[in-house]
């Protein structure tokens, strides 16, 4: 599969300037993409935009010619967000959080540390590096083809960064999905990207 | 070369923890220790970093020393200004005045309220209004700024603003909560240059913070926190090297850090429930023994501090 | 002792009296309205813990059958009233600007008319009666409930796991029941529990004002009003005992529905 986004622009209202105008972007399957942006630069509504979570106003986000908000059922392109508490309902147990995934796999749980205690846990009783283990496995899917991670590991401890990131690289180059990766840190993205963009106002 | 310098703030001891119940549906309640143990000294023109992961509590360590914390919280230890006890009265009469606190995000500032009178806090005479002049100018604010509502400021600029606001009372001790999540490097880079200039100009700053890289670059000394306890406590100096590091948890941080391996061990940061006996970090831990699950004492080692048996040990064998 | 045990014992406490109240009345229908003239005008003793009054009948019984009939007649409004909220702000929340422009209009118009003046107009309009104070009670209460759930409801849809549920291909059956359902029902139940008392009370205000229940129907309202007349004559105990009943019941109903807020609100949820 390829993900393209062809001529996308956007503004959050008619008064603003726009944050995202003409930018196109080709992803493969085998490649890990490095986003970097100046702050304000709107990164996280761009993430948005590919995932289909945000329509552009101008512009398409297609998967292999076909866009991507026709599809049914779990989407291909699946996004982790920078902060794990708000990504999960607080009245779930992390078990139902695990289940709402498409046939998330045992060895995604073990690879990913999450051990079988926390699994009946509220969110409130979990870390915040060890709840977004949870939502990288949650987004790990069988039907998943690419990933998007927007500051992933931001306000994660660097051991957890780098456990997160080396288990990322390893799952998404075995399964063959495509990797698209926002940091501010571009020593990060120098040691895990295959491509990176600087992107420009 | 600042030993001589006036100890502004010291924490002894501090420990923080929340009434909590036991299950969602439960009704025992638990005290759920978040902070155990911490001990920071700040002195006149220093910067200190604490550098912990999200959810590790050190946020609370904010609140714990400017009394705002909820109703749940309890606070155990000893802090004190300038050489005497911060009592609860005390510090309600110096918040915002000497003792501030610079917020995450511009929605601390009032959204009807232009800028000019907001960094005054209300006074309208001249010697207020100079000084938020001088303070821009130091700043880089243009005065145009003065007439804006905070909604129409740019990022950088609300984060300019709310350390003119902080540094109006000419404060001697500045506590900046997480200034930097979601900026650009440069920006971060920006806005902690100002704290450092801020402690250049002789007041204490304690920086809250997740960013070990940044505060590397800026601070006097990192205070490293894990899973609520402070396991080091080292000049900025020794962050450059592993082997200037004491606790191995510092070390494995180290490692961590992309440019130099982009390592990694195994495990996680326990949740305050699974805290385990002694070390919090024990389990994870190359050096760990029976020791290791007792309770381990704050040394000194060096010019820095250290929660640490193996290091104990290994410190005696140096010597 | 802490919130929970607290909340536990007022509930525990609310439901034996108010249950016991609204079943005892159910079986003093009799004995309610049993006039003995021997007996009349009997201060409160051991025999008649409330007295008598001036038919000889015994006031514990009419109260007890009063209450009776007001938590019913409470429960069946609230239960109606608490559905209506239900439903439409849900509605309001998710079916679009249309709609919610139209329930939000109405909510104001509700809200914007004093409770008890559309209760009478409804009351009078459906031919007093039961009925009539049931659809009464129940159309005039519903609003600020619906409101509370339309706003829980619009927050939800814009949060992000709800957003991620859809992204992950979950339909919208399993996003209201897993997602959406576990806050709006401690939402609901306590404002439900919160209806109550306000059901009762405007129940017997109008009542008392003569334009509800029928005064041959012991309801506390008729009680009340045709002691008052007796006041004067110093027969101080035919209102003092019902009208704290009442009280009484009001004051239970808000305790419990007060302290189950106090649980499920995150500021004091620990307390």
């Amino acid at each position: 599969m390829i993900l393209t986004a062809k001529d996308i622009s956007f503004r959050y209202s008619k008064k603003d300037r726009e944050i995202l105008s003409g930018f196109s972007l080709e992803v493969s399957q085998e490649e890990v993409v490095g986003l970097v942006a100046p702050s304000g630069f709107g990164k996280t509504t761009l993430c948005k935009i590919l995932a289909g979570y945000q329509k552009p106003d101008r512009g398409e986000v297609l998967l292999d010619g076909k866009p991507l908000s026709g599809i049914k059922g779990p989407c291909p392109v699946q996004m982790i967000w920078q902060h794990p508490e708000q990504s999960v309902n607080p009245r779930l147990r992390m078990r139902e959080v695990i289940l709402e995934g498409d046939n998330i796999g045992q060895d995604i749980i073990k690879g990913l540390g999450i051990e079988e205690d926390w699994m009946n846990r509220y969110p409130a009783e979990l870390s915040g590096g060890e709840l977004q283990r949870f939502c990288i496995a949650r987004a790990l899917g069988k039907s998943t083809g690419f990933l998007l991670a927007d500051e992933i590991s931001t306000m994660l401890d660097l051991i957890t960064q780098s456990q997160i990131w080396h288990f990322l690289l390893e799952e998404t180059r075995r399964r063959h999905i495509g990797l698209i990766a926002v940091s501010h840190s571009s020593a990060l993205l120098d040691e895990i990207c295959t491509r990176k963009i600087e992107l420009q106002r | 070369m600042k030993n001589g310098r006036k100890t502004i703030l010291e924490i002894k001891n501090m420990s923080i923890s929340f009434k909590q119940y036991a299950e969602k549906k439960g009704t025992k309640q638990i005290d759920l220790p978040v902070i155990r143990d911490l001990s920071v000294t700040i002195k006149e023109g220093e910067m200190v970093a604490v550098v912990g992961s999200s959810g590790s509590g050190k946020s609370l360590l904010a609140h714990g020393v400017l009394g705002l914390l909820p109703y749940n919280g309890k606070m155990e230890g000893k802090i004190s200004y300038c050489g005497k006890p911060l009592t609860p009265k005390k510090v309600e009469k110096l918040r915002g005045n000497e003792i501030v606190l610079v917020p995450q995000s511009v929605s601390y500032l009032d959204p009807l309220m232009k800028v000019g009178a907001q960094v005054r806090g209300g006074r309208k005479d001249a010697a207020a209004k100079e000084r938020s002049r001088e303070l821009f100018r130091r700043y880089g604010l243009e005065e145009s700024v003065e007439d804006l509502y905070p909604f129409e400021l740019s990022g950088g600029m609300a984060r300019r603003v709310l350390i003119c606001t902080a540094l109006m009372k000419n404060p001697k001790l500045v506590i900046a909560d997480e200034p930097t999540p979601g900026l650009h490097l440069e920006a971060a880079r920006q806005t902690l240059s100002d704290f450092r200039a801020i402690a250049d100009q002789g007041a204490g700053v304690l920086l809250i913070t997740h960013d070990l890289e940044l505060a590397m670059e800026v601070a006097d000394r990192i205070v490293v926190f894990y899973a609520g306890t402070t396991i080091e406590e080292a000049s900025a100096d020794d962050f450059r090297q592993e082997d200037t590091l004491r606790h191995p948890y510092s070390r494995a941080l180290h490692r961590a850090i992309p440019q130099n391996g982009f390592g990694y061990i195994e495990g996680t940061q326990p949740y305050v429930k699974d805290m385990p006996e002694g070390c919090p970090f024990g389990p994870r831990c190359e050096g760990f023994c029976e020791e290791c699950q007792k309770d381990i004492p704050w040394v000194k080692s060096g010019n820095g501090y250290v929660r640490c048996i193996g290091s104990l040990e290994a410190g005696r064998m140096r010597a | 002792m802490n919130q929970r045990k607290k909340t536990i014992i007022y509930f525990t406490a609310a439901v034996i009296f108010l249950a016991a109240v609204a079943i005892g009345g159910l079986f003093c229908k009799e004995a309610a309205q049993a006039t003995d003239f021997s007996q009349k005008n009997l201060l409160p003793g051991l025999s008649h813990p409330f007295g008598t009054d001036w038919l000889g009948r015994d006031m514990f019984v009419r109260t007890i059958r009063g209450l009776s009939l007001s938590i019913l007649i409470g429960l069946a409004a609230a239960t109606v009233s608490a559905f209506a909220a239900l439903i439409l702000g849900i509605a309001s929340a998710t079916l679009g600007k249309g709609v919610d422009a139209v329930i939000t209009w109405i909510i104001d118009l509700v809200m914007g008319i004093p409770h008890i003046l559309l209760l009478l107009l409804i009351s009078v309009a459906l031919g007093k009666g039961l009925t009539g104070v049931v659809v009464g009670v129940a159309l005039t209460h519903w609003t600020s409930l619906a409101r509370v759930i339309r706003g829980e409801v619009m927050q939800l849809r814009e949060s992000q796991y709800i957003k991620i549920a859809e992204k992950l291909g979950h339909g919208k059956l399993h996003i209201a029941v897993k997602h959406m359902l576990p806050h709006l029902v401690p939402q609901f139940l306590v404002g439900l529990i919160l209806l109550f008392p306000h059901a009762i009370l405007h129940e017997s205000s109008i009542t008392f004002l003569g334009f509800g229940l029928s005064s041959e129907q012991p309801a506390i309202g008729i009680i009340l009003s045709e002691s008052m007349k007796y006041l004067v004559t110093g027969k101080w105990w035919l209102a003092l005992f019902p009208g704290l009943m009442l009280v009484l019941t009001v004051i239970l109903f808000d305790v419990a529905g007060e302290s189950l807020r106090k649980l499920i609100d995150p500021g004091s949820a620990h307390k």
